[in-house]
């Protein structure tokens, strides 16, 4: 049997709100597959199981605050009646705000709820919940099913005020604050634990721009490749030479990550920022790239991040120079090691030789960990991507 | 087909919204450039520019991005594109 728990999307996250099931029991799931949405403070992610197996019982319910490495759902793996498993699984916790339902008479400490019950059944019946007719006309109009609300006042009647605190508490959470806080929990812990140095380089890119305005002007709108998209590349071969700057630094110890998954920073409409990784960005072609990026960035931008996308960048990248700035020092995301920043490229005097040429230049930046590598090995990897950035070609 | 200027228009004006949905034109200076405006960076101008080519069948190279600087330029050179390639 496999535990498909609440899974941790990034270092800050301490719990998340169940959104919805795509999955019911009984059903084949696969490797990969996205079973569940879970609202974060980054905004819904879709979540996906990495066991294979047979969808036997589903514990978590809409609405419910679930701490990471909560159990969410039980499946059953190769060969196990997913059917038994149900049967045995003990039954759902209360639903959100951890009060019984009304109609539900309240537990003392001394009545234990039955081994087993069947999650379906609806509670016993028992004494009916008064409910005044001002509180049952707003809940049709704020669409609150009365069985969710807990009466406060004397003989246990459902009030208006009653109405108002349970519609209240299911509004959708703050999402803009609630990026702000992580952003913030993150960055704090980021410059609070990690000792960063700062690299720069000026790299003439030039001929890669220059390759990729031929190659663009030869395919149609939708094919044309960005040349961020041709950075992520650059960047994630670059890696190559540099492993100490790929991977997490977690109990004290640097673990280097197999794939490069390329945390894209992704500025959002209204404000606040997420990083989702694109996976194994080394192995693509430009072309696989690109549609990945777009794929990625209409995700980010209308909320529909998936977990792995969230959990696994092995490194940053920001550019910023679609804003105007020239230079930018990012701040490493824990538990990364370092971050890559870009800047805007800007037509320069170039001295090639002993002649001067204008030229597109970007300024690059390297923020690393100085626990896990030193200078020396930051120089290394700028020097690489500029090296691979004089062979467009060789990132295609 | 012949497309009037203020099709034209509309057709952008529906392809940055597309992007930019909170964009409000009632606050656009028309002379000034529009991605920095509307937060519009490389990423959406081309989505903006795919939108375009399904709406008006106009393809814009990469080498006249420097022509869709503001809204009023950008009017004037996809009408004038459109004519030429009729």
């Amino acid at each position: 049997m496999y535990e498909f728990k609440m899974p941790s999307l990034g270092a800050d996250m301490e719990d998340g709100t169940f959104t919805e099931w795509h999955v019911e029991p009984g059903q084949n799931v696969a490797r990969g597959e996205v079973i569940c949405v879970v609202e974060t403070q980054k905004g819904a992610v879709e979540v996906e199981i990495w066991e294979a197996g047979v969808l036997a019982k589903l514990i978590a319910s809409p609405g419910q605050k679930i701490p990471v490495g909560q159990v969410m759902a039980l499946v059953a793996t190769a060969g196990e009646d997913w059917k038994a498993i149900a049967a045995r699984a003990p039954s759902p916790p209360p639903p959100p705000g951890g009060e019984p339902r009304a109609g539900t008479p309240a537990r003392t400490a001394s009545q234990q709820p039955a081994a087993v019950t069947d999650s379906g059944a609806p509670p016993p019946p028992s004494e009916r919940v008064k409910v005044s007719p001002a509180a049952r006309r707003r809940a049709e109009e704020l669409g609150i099913d009365l069985a969710s609300v807990k009466p406060s006042g004397a003989h246990c009647a459902i009030s208006m005020a009653d109405v108002e605190i349970a519609a209240a508490a299911t509004k959708p959470p703050d999402r803009q604050a609630g990026m702000r806080d992580a952003i913030a929990a993150a960055m704090s812990r980021s410059k609070r634990e990690i000792p960063h140095y700062y690299l720069a380089s000026e790299i003439n890119v030039e001929s890669a721009i220059a390759w990729l305005e031929k190659r663009n002007a030869a395919v149609p709108i939708s094919e044309r490749v960005l040349f961020a998209a041709m950075q992520l590349k650059a960047v994630a071969c670059a890696l190559r030479e540099t492993p100490e700057l790929n991977g997490f630094y977690q109990g004290g110890a640097f673990r280097p990550a197999a794939g490069m998954h390329l945390g894209v920073a992704v500025s959002l409409r209204g404000g606040g920022l997420v990083a989702p990784a694109l996976h194994d960005v080394d192995k693509l072609t430009l072309a696989d790239l690109m549609a990945g990026l777009k794929d990625l960035l209409r995700r980010a931008r209308s909320g529909q991040l998936r977990s792995s996308e969230m959990s696994d960048p092995t490194i940053t990248v920001t550019n910023l120079g679609d804003l105007g700035v020239d230079t930018v020092f990012g701040v490493i995301y824990p538990p990364q090691v370092a971050l890559v920043g870009i800047g805007r490229s800007t037509v320069k005097p170039w001295v090639t030789g002993a002649t001067i040429v204008p030229a597109r230049i970007v300024h690059a930046t390297l923020s690393a960990d100085h626990r896990i590598s030193d200078g020396m090995r930051g120089a290394r990897f700028l020097v690489e991507l500029d090296r691979l950035l004089q062979l467009p070609e060789s990132l295609s | 087909m012949s497309m009037s200027r203020d099709e034209v228009r509309k057709a952008l004006i529906d392809s940055i919204l597309a992007v930019a949905p909170e964009a409000d034109f009632s606050q656009l200076r028309p002379d000034r450039p529009v991605r920095g405006q509307f937060d519009i960076d490389s990423f959406d101008f081309l989505t903006i520019l795919e939108h375009l080519h399904e709406k008006i069948g106009v393809n814009v190279p990469e080498s006249d991005y420097g022509k869709m600087m503001t809204l009023d330029g950008s009017v004037d050179y996809l009408v004038r594109r459109l004519g030429a390639a009729e």
